[in-house]
């Protein structure tokens, strides 16, 4: 006899077990329609390669297999593509997906099979891809693909493959029933998958609660060297981890998988699809279905095709709706209840639970907890529940990850021993959630701040870049001054500010008679030949009887007592001839001109027409423009300070900016 | 038809915590009847007196918390208290001393942390600590057992509870103080002058602790608690008996099982240490928990000044709880070595 190991927790809750294995397994028949998900399974879900109105034949291809973790899917009888739309599946979330719907034409033609019954023939990996064809995916909990669970590693041993009989969940029966009736095929199944892995040992666990299944499957194992290892009745013993701790002592690291210990689990029905796949060419079509509850008349087993409404399935059981108020899909621990009867089979439904109110009542509130500690030693993964749960009222995040939240299998232990009534694994799971969307908030902006720092970076980079530019600009500019002799290294600027500043000195002379004359005349001068454009201005407003006749006139009339000051400043001035008295009135008048003129010229523009005045603006703006850009030109060639050349840039492009806008004013006053 | 929306697990265990705490109650049965037995009945008074009081004292505070009080009265912790509280307290006190105490241990122990579940402090010790320190007097004069003086009836019994200044009933030093002050007689001589001294510790106390062993080995078979803490903590007092038991000299401590059978051993190892809110929660920190609370048990009946120790040991240990659960998280399933580690 083996050494069976234990762990730690677990909990004894009623099997009711008794109630679906008193017939055999039965035919569920063809229902009037078949739905099938695209994803049955963890991964990507298959797409679709069939097109509505299409005939089908049983086990044809109608979804292919996307990525490595995704498997196809096949049609579970011979019909036509009814559509392919978003139903109601069977999940906890309650959501639609896509699926396939076929109607059956009754004939239940099958495609051609080529099975391979001396599969020692084919390499592993082909045996591999022939169950990935034929859509084999975990069928006792999450659905994970069966390929990929048996692609181990390379340079991975293995030492055990083990075949999960434990079925420890209350109320299913799926594997216990087949174990009694199929044992030679799981048999023959686990030797394939004992080819494909070469382990040392091969065992089947089964709970010491079946025993006719472990009696058919002894029997059948025979010779096979394949060991069926029984062991005491507790749940959560089905649980991979649970099982590979029972049958080898090892526990699977955290985080890790079990080949990481040398250990391969498949489920039972997997095990007899895969002989099915490999022996006969048949994909997964079809599988074993507990219907049971006391809102059931007779439960019992059933081969249902995949796509089977549970509607259908139930009326086949003699289900009363009248006693049922929550379907489960799975069994009362972890199982989840469907949101709606008319959601499909699919390949991961082992068991539909249709219990009555009395048989699991709803929960009561729930009452203070006062750490009485069941929970923990209910637990299988060793975590302290009662902690988890305060913190995670507290949302302690970080302390639950120190205590392993994640190392919770969600069995539901905890929950079920709570004398009060707490909804453990429901907190476990928001917590779960909670911190996971927290992980991928801050991925995201660890995402970003790698992003801005880059770009960050980059902007520095560019800007070393242009300094050094400059540099080597600067110091070309500095040998060419040195070539041509002029003041060597002087700055351009230096020597424009200077040059500049000399202008103004040179201006500032005062007492210059010379220059005081000018000023005079040129004051004169000037207001003389406003008075005769304003006059001429006048003359036209009039002509045309405009309204700033008025405006114009008081301009014309007092440019021309600018003028009649003017030259009287002149007349004074030559006349005295003297260095002091003169200069403060013509200075005065000469501002008092400016002002004038400015004036002047702003009643003259407020005389223009809308669209003359527009054209004026454009011509001016142009003319700036180019007068810029040549001296940007200029400024570039000559290796000109880069904050020079910037202005210059942008200067030019507020002026392109402006003549745009100039533009459209002079069509729009055009148009006007 | 809609379905309903739950989520797993949808079955349930057979364990309440009305159902426990009920269990509690009845596991203190034979303990209650013992003493009454022996010292009459005045801890069935107490018990009474103290259960309306506890009722009132909850739904009041209940109230004003706004709380439903229907649904935490049902769950039976308040009387859990009351009980507890009352067989700790010595017979015939007087009424307003069981209400002082009640309310002590109902309001300030229990429902201003939040009530039931968040209370550090085991309530009924609080109260019984307060009690102590505030009414060394009333804490301290113990009815004498059977057989050694006049044993009131019920109705004086009453008379003392409700009319304290018309009773006058007998006291005596119990066997624990008279050992304490002992420091001239070897053991053998004391057990032989002092008429209070049974078989193997004080006459009556010694059927009335295993009485309450009785009512705590029933509620370990039905799984109210682990073994942990009450086996740890008789095990650390009875260790530390034996190391300072000398063969029975004048400064002898006394003998395990003389301490095993005194005062409020059994009575606090299985329904005092055993309070899971205020114990620590992993198994091997119950163990810890219970072995320091029998280690200070030991100390404080030696070397104190006080009638007995196990209401000061749990405090003390009370303090600690979260300290031990920090040090002694369980390695989790696929973990090597320390908590928080892979």
């Amino acid at each position: 006899m083996r050494k069976v190991f234990g762990f730690h927790g677990g909990i004894h809750p009623p099997e009711n077990k008794h109630q679906s294995v008193r017939t055999g397994i039965a035919d569920a028949g063809l229902p009037p329609e078949l739905i099938i998900p695209l994803s049955q399974h963890i991964g990507t879900p298959a797409g679709v390669v069939v097109a509505v109105g299409q005939h089908v034949l049983k086990g044809q291809v109608i979804a292919e297999a996307q990525g490595f973790v995704s498997v196809p899917k096949h049609a579970p009888t011979s019909g036509t593509i009814h559509a392919i739309e978003e139903r109601l599946i069977a999940h906890s979330s309650g959501h639609l997906a896509p699926c396939i719907v076929i109607v059956p034409d009754g004939k239940d033609e099958w495609i051609e099979c080529n099975g391979t019954p001396n599969y020692e023939t084919l390499d592993k990996p082909a045996i591999i891809e022939l169950i990935r064809h034929a859509g084999i995916a975990g069928m006792g909990g999450a659905g994970f693909p069966s390929s990929v669970k048996l692609s181990v590693k390379a340079g991975t041993t293995i030492q055990t493959l083990i075949i999960n009989g434990t079925e420890c969940e209350p109320y299913i029966t799926a594997d216990d029933a087949m174990m009694r009736e199929r044992a030679d095929q799981i048999i023959e199944g686990a030797k394939i998958l004992r080819y494909i892995i070469a382990p040392q040992e091969t065992l089947i666990g089964v709970e010491d609660n079946k025993p006719e299944g472990i009696a058919a499957l002894r029997a059948a194992a025979e010779g096979s060297g394949i060991e069926i290892v029984e062991f005491p009745t507790k749940y959560p013993s089905g649980g991979e981890k649970q099982l590979i701790e029972i049958l080898t002592g090892k526990q699977v690291p955290s985080g890790g998988l079990p080949s990481q210990v040398g250990v391969v689990c498949q489920n039972i029905g997997s095990t007899v699809a895969i002989y099915e796949a490999v022996v006969h060419g048949r994909p997964l079509i079809s599988r074993v279905t507990t219907v049971t509850g006391d809102a059931v008349r007779e439960p019992q087993n059933f081969q249902v095709l995949i796509g089977t409404p549970m509607r259908y399935l139930l009326a086949k059981a003699g289900y009363l709706p009248e006693k049922n108020s929550r379907l489960i899909m799975g069994g009362p621990m972890m199982g989840f209840t469907v949101p709606d009867i008319d959601v499909p089979i699919i390949k991961t439904t082992n068991c539909i639970l249709a219990p009555t109110e009395k048989e699991l009542p709803r929960p009561p509130p729930a009452q203070a907890c006062i750490r009485c500690g069941m929970c923990e030693q209910a637990c299988p993964a060793s975590l302290l529940p009662q902690q988890l749960f305060w913190f995670a009222q507290g949302k302690e995040f970080e302390k639950l990850e120190q205590h392993n939240l994640f190392d919770c299998i969600e069995c539901g232990a905890c929950s079920y021993a709570c004398p009060s009534n707490i909804p453990l694994v429901q907190y476990y799971r928001a917590s779960k959630a909670e911190i996971l969307q927290m992980r991928r908030d801050h991925e995201k902006a660890e995402a970003s701040r790698v992003r801005f720092e880059a770009r960050q970076q980059r902007i520095e980079q560019a800007g070393a870049d242009k300094e050094a530019k400059r540099a080597a600009r600067k110091k070309v500019a500095e040998q060419r001054a040195l070539a041509s002799g002029a003041g060597a290294g002087e700055d351009p600027i230096q020597a424009a500010i200077e040059r500049a500043q000399a202008k103004k000195a040179a201006q500032a002379g005062a007492g210059n008679d010379e220059s005081e004359l000018e000023k005079l005349e040129k004051t004169v001068v000037s207001a003389q030949k406003r008075l005769t454009t304003a006059s001429a201005k006048l003359e036209e407003a009039k002509a045309q009887n405009s309204e700033f006749v008025e405006a114009l006139q008081t301009g014309v009339d007092k440019t021309r007592e600018k003028l009649a000051a003017g030259e009287q400043a002149l007349a004074a001035y030559q006349a005295s001839n003297n260095h002091a008295s003169a200069p403060q009135a013509p200075v005065a008048d000469a501002a008092q001109a400016a002002i004038a003129r400015a004036m002047a010229a702003r009643q003259a523009e407020a005389a223009l027409s809308p669209a003359e005045k527009a054209r004026a603006d454009l011509t001016k703006l142009q003319q700036r423009l180019q007068k810029t850009h040549a001296t940007l030109i200029q400024s570039r060639d000559n290796a000109q300070e880069e904050k020079v050349i910037v202005a210059l840039e942008s200067t030019v492009a507020r002026l392109t900016d402006k003549i745009r806008s100039a533009e459209q004013q002079l069509q729009q006053a055009e148009n006007a | 038809m809609a379905l309903m929306r739950l989520t797993s697990p949808h079955a349930h265990g057979p364990m309440s915590t009305q159902r426990v705490m009920q269990n509690v109650l009845l596991a203190t049965v034979p303990g209650i009847l013992v003493l009454t037995h022996f010292f009459g009945f005045g801890t069935l008074v107490n018990i009474l007196w103290g259960s309306l009081l506890a009722l009132a004292c909850e739904a009041f505070a209940l109230k004003l918390r706004r709380r439903p009080i229907g649904f935490y009265l049902k769950d039976c912790s308040a009387l859990v208290t009351a009980f507890l509280l009352c067989i700790a307290l010595p017979p015939y006190s007087p009424w307003w001393l069981i209400a002082i105490g009640i309310a002590s241990s109902i309001l300030l122990a229990k429902q201003l942390y939040g009530g039931l579940g968040y209370n550090p402090f085991n309530p009924a010790m609080a109260g019984y600590v307060i009690l102590l320190i505030s009414f060394p007097m009333q804490m301290t004069s113990w009815a004498p057992p059977r057989g050694l003086g006049e044993m009131p009836g019920l109705l004086e019994a009453l008379q003392a509870c409700f009319l304290p200044a018309l009773y006058d009933g007998a006291t005596m030093a119990t066997p624990l103080d008279i050992l304490r002050q002992n420091n001239s007689l070897l053991m053998e001589d004391l057990w032989q002058q002092n008429p209070q001294f049974g078989l193997w510790a004080g006459l009556g106390w010694e059927w009335a602790n295993i009485a309450f062993l009785a009512g705590g080995a029933w509620l370990l078979y039905q799984r109210v608690f682990t073994w942990h803490a009450p086996v740890a903590m008789l095990a650390a007092l009875s260790l530390m008996a034996a190391i300072f038991y000398d063969g029975g000299s004048s400064a002898s401590g006394g003998s395990p099982l003389f301490h095993l059978l005194s005062g409020a051993t059994m009575f606090g190892a299985f329904f005092i240490v055993t309070d899971p809110v205020t114990s620590a929660v992993s198994l091997r920190g119950r163990l810890i928990y219970g072995a320091l609370i029998g280690v200070l048990i030991y100390v404080i009946r030696v070397r104190g000044n006080y009638p007995d120790a196990v209401a000061f040991a749990v405090l003390i240990m009370n303090f600690a709880a979260p300290f031990i659960d920090y040090y002694t998280q369980p390695r989790t399933y696929g973990h090597s070595g320390k908590p928080g580690e892979k």
